[in-house]
């Protein structure tokens, strides 16, 4: 078993001392105010996270969350600036300001209202958003310590919020030390070893309060794909009285927070509480259903009576990289390879889990983006000894997030950079037993803006592995494509959208990946509000008709 | 929403049949296409099952089986009035269905289940259908009746000759190929290997053949990947480019290999489950 490591990380000061630091600033702040000098002096909170080696060998959530005064010092570290240069970076527009200032007053309430305007889901946003190439990254702290990584730590923030909504932190805890509680819970975490289910740091979600519904308008709705952006086109159209059917193809509602991020960095209670407040809110969700199979969109609206349909099916067909040896046994798509353990719980392989993975002990990860980390890192703990992932070009260029990569190196992910893969090589019985790659080096910038990784001739060399994870993107999936005749797609085949998301259809609207290509969760969300309000304006006005 | 199974019945060793409710796929399937269940909510594994046929009326689709691991032998051991918690579909590009002029439907073991509804579908569109049906055993021979309505010439043959002509399937495949005028058409449907000797068969003779594929998947959309053949050196998904494919451009070798990717894991499971059931006494 692992060693005795605490499993938070070391803090920079001891939680006493944060006690104190925090009295004072408050004192100060009540005599005359906070200059900009206090605030920038305020050490910037470190994330609490689980110890590295004893992660690696269970599922359970890596990053911990704010303790209450770690996210009031965060706060306090926010200037107010006038301009709020933030929320320029927010794909949603949260008030950020307006919102870091609640915290730093303890009026956590205001502060979720606030973020709720603009986002449905703060506790999964603030988990897997890319906050340093967005809000963090024009954040005034941050530009003036020259260093975006010591910028205000917005994203910790939205998520310390949203968790104490839901009693993740409980009043009656707050005024104490919450650190030593939280550790010996992620060590609990760990004896339950690799099959823990529910990781016991996580609290059990008190019902939040569900939004009231306007009344039954007689319109219908139906939201195909249950993924964020789903989700905030359903309940924002169900807000507005409307009766709202989301549709999902697989057995679990949650999308690509289901079967895509890891329990480790999105525990999928927290979905599964976003999907609830949904059918309280009277939505109703059908699994099993696959849009263009099941029904097509022409039966929703002319034989099944939706009025609008909301179309969020996500990106959905992985990209291999065409090169040899692709369909030997051992090679997944990332998709395939995080859908077996995450939704289909392949973690628990024969204790629970009917869903078998391969047992790797090499493994190969090919990509440089946020999915390529969490296959990797799946890797670990499924009990991979060693986990390569390799990305052609530097890690400056690496799309993921760069915790996400932190993180990985962490827990003993071995960065193969500017090397990619020619071609994958098998045994007899047709499984994988090695790589070859080759060297690279960058050239001129691509149209991306980044620098192209060009191929050094005659540099092939292998690596020993039994597992290739292909982590390169996905394009869109064709279904919906190939069975509505009336809808107009990109040559990407990415659905075509006008600025209210409506698609050349009347009454069909569409976002998320399906329409951007590959994005990020906030994207869809946003796209999916966008969606709603436009949908909500379109049945108003189909329903005036109907009346006269 | 669960599925009732309505009613169930073994029909061959190891080969179960079943009428379960499913209106939605029932109105919406086409000739070869599949479904993808899982008997349970959580933990439960997703298998891809052929249908075997519909009645929108009553709002039914049979399923038909074989038990082979796990999943199949738990789906077995349902009885009438069960529910299977998660059933998707209908999956997969439908055959495509032509007046082709004479077609020969070939069907081994469990592979007649899947091939009955196209058989049907290719007298129905006013083809001339020769079926010929193989099996292992006596036992294991399967649709039989069914097939001899909608086939014009029904071929029966056993492999160890316990039923009807002691033959593969390949045998007679050969002979009527060999006819004059040949087959304009074969249909392929059963074991890897099986499908792999008729195309072998027919490829000499210039039978276009259309095999359907059973291969490994996990979500039966598209988004995985998992189900991916090589057809004419190129990869295809199973659940979406398929499950039909021209048979003489399919790698079965290397198809073979990857549906066996999970051998031990599937043996182990199966044993668990057989001792499991010893122990609550089923």
């Amino acid at each position: 078993m692992v060693g005795t490591a605490h499993p938070t990380k070391a803090p920079i000061v001891t939680s006493e001392e944060r006690k104190k630091l925090l009295q004072d600033l408050l004192v100060k702040k009540d005599s005359g105010g906070l200059k900009t000098k206090d605030r920038l002096a305020i050490p910037p909170q470190e994330m609490p996270e689980q110890d590295a080696t004893a992660r690696c060998r269970n599922v359970g959530e890596v990053a911990l969350g704010y303790t209450e005064e770690q996210a009031r010092l965060e706060a306090m570290r926010c200037l107010q600036c006038r301009n709020a240069p933030c929320v320029e970076g927010c794909p949603v527009r949260i008030r950020i300001r307006d919102f870091t200032g609640a915290i730093a007053e303890g009026d956590y309430r205001q502060a979720l209202a606030i973020i709720k305007e603009n986002s449905l889901l703060p506790a999964v946003c603030g988990r897997v958003c890319p906050q340093e190439v967005q809000c963090q990254e024009k954040c005034t702290v941050g530009l003036s310590l020259k260093d975006v990584s010591k910028a205000v730590s917005i994203g910790r923030l939205e998520r310390f919020v949203a968790d104490w909504r839901d009693e993740r932190v409980p009043p009656s805890r707050v005024a104490g030390i919450l650190p030593a509680s939280r550790g010996q819970d992620a060590l609990d975490t760990k004896e339950q070893g690799r099959n823990a289910l529910s990781p016991s740091h996580l609290p059990t979600f008190s019902p939040s309060s569900t939004p009231t519904v306007a009344p039954p308008t007689g319109m219908k709705v139906a939201i195909i794909g249950s993924g964020p952006g789903g989700i905030v086109a359903a309940a924002d159209t169900r807000r507005a009285g409307h009766e709202v059917t989301v549709f999902e193809a697989f057995h679990k509602p949650g999308g690509v927070m289901v079967y895509g991020i890891p329990e480790f960095r999105l525990p999928k209670a927290i979905v599964q509480q976003e999907i609830e407040t949904l059918r309280k809110m009277g939505v109703k969700i059908v699994t099993n259903f696959i849009v263009g199979r099941t029904r097509t969109i022409e039966q929703l609206m002319k034989e099944d009576g939706f009025d609008a349909v909301y179309i969020g099916v996500g990106a959905g067909l992985p990209s291999f990289m065409n090169i040899e040896g692709e369909s030997l046994v051992g090679v997944y798509s990332a998709n395939e390879y995080l859908t077996r353990a995450n939704l289909m719980k392949a973690y628990q392989f024969g204790s629970g889990a009917d869903t078998p993975i391969a047992r790797s002990k090499r493994v190969a990860v090919v990509g440089g983006g946020n999915v390529a980390m969490d296959s990797a890192r799946t890797a670990v703990r499924l009990g991979a000894e060693k986990v390569y992932l390799i990305y052609r070009r530097t890690e400056k260029e690496m799309p993921a997030r760069v915790e996400e990569v932190h993180h990985a190196k962490q827990e003993g992910v071995d960065f193969h950079l500017l090397q990619n893969p020619k071609r994958i090589l098998g045994d007899a019985s047709g499984s994988v037993v090695a790589l070859e790659c080759l060297r690279y080096e960058l050239g001129e910038p691509d149209a991306s803006g980044r620098r192209r990784p060009v191929a050094i001739p005659g540099s092939e060399f292998q690596i020993d592995v039994d597992t290739v994870i292909i982590a390169i993107g996905n394009q869109a999936n064709p279904l919906i494509r190939q069975t509505t005749p009336g809808l107009g797609f990109n040559k990407w085949g990415n659905l075509i959208v006008d600025e209210n998301c409506k698609t050349s259809m009347e009454g069909v609207y569409a976002g998320g990946d399906i329409v951007l290509g590959a994005a990020t969760v906030i994207l869809a969300m946003g796209q999916g509000r966008i969606a709603a309000a436009a949908m909500n304006e379109y049945l108003a006005k189909k329903r005036e008709c109907r009346k006269s | 929403m669960s599925h009732k199974i309505v009613s169930k019945r073994q029909v061959g060793e190891d080969v179960f049949w079943a009428q379960v409710e499913a209106p939605l796929i029932a109105k919406a399937r086409k000739p070869g296409q599949f479904i993808i269940l899982s008997i349970d909510g959580d933990g439960s594994e997703r298998i891809p099952l052929t249908i075997a046929g519909v009645n929108p009326g009553s709002g039914t689709i049979e399923l038909i089986w074989q038990r082979v691991g796990k999943t199949t032998a738990a789906l077995a051991d349902l009885k009438e009035g069960d529910e299977i918690a998660n059933i998707a579909g209908p999956l997969g590009t439908p055959t495509h269905i032509e007046r082709f002029g004479t077609v020969v439907c070939v069907g081994g073991g469990i592979g007649n289940a899947p091939l009955l509804p196209i058989a049907t579908a290719l007298k129905q569109a006013g083809n001339r259908v020769i079926s010929i049906l193989g099996a292992r055993d006596r036992s294991r021979l399967i649709l039989e009746d069914r097939f001899a309505e909608v086939s014009d010439e029904l071929i029966v043959c056993t492999d160890d000759g316990s039923y009807r002509r002691k033959a593969l399937v390949t045998e007679p495949l050969k002979e009527v190929c060999q006819r004059s005028p040949k087959p304009d058409h074969a249909f392929v449907i059963g074991p890897t290997l099986m499908m792999k000797f008729c195309c072998e068969v027919t490829r000499p003779f210039g039978v276009p053949t259309q095999v359907s594929l059973n291969t490994i998947m996990v979500d039966g959309t598209g988004m995985c990947g998992g189900c991916r053949v090589e057809v004419d050196g190129a990869p295809k998904f199973v659940c979406v480019d398929g499950p039909e494919f021209d048979g003489h451009k399919v790698n079965f070798d290397l198809m073979i290999k990857r549906m066996n990717a999970y051998k031990k894991q599937e043996q182990q499971a199966y044993e668990e489950y057989k001792q499991h059931r010893c122990k609550i006494g089923l």
